[in-house]
């Protein structure tokens, strides 16, 4: 009995481990190419390179206001997903990799859902779409904080 | 005999504290270049001239690689040392940092992660449920983290790294522990493996106990991970092999592999706050893993005693520069 789940539960983290693998390889191989294109000006960035560290040193909210004040002229802060109609400038390309390796996690539980549904698991099926749901909602941005 | 044995054992107290001493110095030795590299960077930015972005970078580099070799050898997370010392010791403000030293842990936890599942090291069994209390309460550790103060935030980040000493100081480990039952949760939840030990080419069948503890206990450690940007590596382990019983390989894989989903919740809260800063993580990011896989190398030929040493120097250091910065001493 223990031998049997072993052996099925194993094929559910192989199905994991291949997306999570092919995932990794494809956000970290982004993100220096990204990277790349940001760093040495292929594509200009909304906030110029030798400005970035004029900001860094403030906080979260006061970085993003003065960013917005001084070069992207938004009528909103630059939180969220707002980050998207940017996404033609250097420095925020950049996001996309950091997107896919941040996502990564929920495509590889729902691609165990299939599995675990045909096993009749349904405890762990329910973890498992409660969790989806979960990463979900702080992936969506609605899960907002207030600033210091 | 008596003399013999005194003789012995005060080679043994010469023989530690020169390797203390030893390990001080190279603890120092090695964080130097960060502190002369940061220095440096401040007159040049404070000359403002138009090449001083650059330097940053590159010296956030160099010192996230050391972190990579370090943190291998040493057998902790890289966002473990990533947070305290780049947060005292670099400009960039903890929000950034925290949300950087997320995506560093959760970064090495994807690339290992993989060959984790592949060997039966980690275990999706055991760390399903663990990962849904752990990133539920790193949401609200996150959440609340970046809405409490930074001066306190740091003065508690300092204590928390300082616990983290301590614990590596006290913290013993069970290769194989004792379980005699399985408790009714995991039970339930069939929670329980095989792997073979590479080493003797021997099967062991693991089961856990003491879930319920076990779970409660994840909620304070999600909670740290989220609100510090950590990682939790450090806790993960000890709960999971001495608590709930783990043979220490899969507590170990389990944990490293954990990172990659509870990372996951509070990273997405940094991001969606604005939190990220290119110029800060993909340096960091790319020296840290490049630093796993020189450490990786040097791993067969280190002496581990010496390593640990140097790893509790390192962040007892850089535990006490967050606390001296959180308190504006």
């Amino acid at each position: 009995m223990q031998e049997e789940s072993v052996i099925n539960t194993h094929h559910e983290q192989v199905i994991y481990a291949n997306i999570l693998e092919k995932g990794m390889y494809l956000g970290l191989g982004c993100l220096v190419i990204t990277f790349g294109l940001y760093v040495f000006g292929i594509i200009p960035s909304a906030i110029p390179l030798t400005e970035v560290s004029k900001y860094w040193s403030q906080d979260a909210h006061s970085y993003l206001t003065a960013i917005n004040r001084d070069f992207l002229h938004l009528d909103h802060l630059l939180i969220g997903w707002t980050w998207t109609t940017l996404i033609g400038k250097g420095d925020f390309l950049n996001f996309i990799s950091i997107v896919i390796l941040a996502g990564l996690t929920i495509f590889c539980y729902l691609a165990i859902i299939p599995s675990l549904l045909k096993k009749k698991d349904t405890v762990y099926t329910l973890i498992v779409i409660v969790e989806v749901i979960i990463l979900g909602l702080a992936a969506s941005g609605i899960l907002a904080v207030g600033g210091h | 005999m008596f003399d013999q044995d005194n003789s012995i054992c005060a080679n043994i107290r010469n023989s530690r504290f020169r390797g203390l001493w030893t390990t001080i110095a190279l603890s120092l030795v090695l964080l130097c270049p960060a502190v002369v590299m940061a220095t440096e960077t401040v007159t040049a930015t404070t000359a403002a001239t138009p090449l001083a972005w650059w330097i940053w970078p590159v010296s956030l580099f160099i010192v996230t690689l050391c972190m990579g070799i370090v943190a291998v050898l040493g057998g902790i997370g890289g966002a473990v040392l990533f947070v305290p010392i780049v947060s005292g010791f670099f400009p960039f403000h903890l929000d950034f940092v925290r949300g950087a030293g997320l995506l560093v842990a959760l970064s090495g936890a994807l690339a290992a992660g993989p060959s984790l599942l592949r060997s039966d090291l980690a275990n999706l069994r055991l760390a399903i449920p663990v990962a849904l209390i752990a990133s539920t309460s790193a949401i609200f550790g996150s959440m609340i983290g970046l809405a409490v103060p930074t001066n306190i935030i740091q003065t508690f980040l300092g204590i928390t790294v300082l616990g983290i000493v301590a614990l590596m100081f006290t913290a013993k480990k069970s290769e194989l522990p004792e379980v005699p039952k399985a408790d009714a949760l995991s039970s339930a939840l069939r929670i329980y493996g095989v792997y073979t030990e590479g080493s003797t080419g021997q099967t062991v069948n693991w089961k856990i106990h003491r879930t319920p503890i076990g779970l409660a206990i994840f909620i304070i450690i999600g909670f740290m991970a989220g609100m510090f940007g950590l990682g939790a590596g450090w806790a993960n382990v000890p709960v999971l092999n001495l608590l709930m019983g783990a043979p220490l390989k899969i507590s170990v894989g389990t944990s490293k592999f954990l990172l990659s989903i509870t990372d996951t919740s509070a990273a997405w809260v940094y991001f969606n706050q604005g939190c990220i800063i290119p110029m800060i993580v993909v340096p960091s990011l790319i020296g840290i893993m490049l630093g796993s896989f020189i450490g990786v190398r040097i791993l067969k030929k280190a002496k581990p005693a010496f390593i640990r040493w140097m790893v509790i120097c390192l962040l007892a250091f850089a535990g006490l520069k967050a606390l001296q910065k959180g308190l504006g001493i």
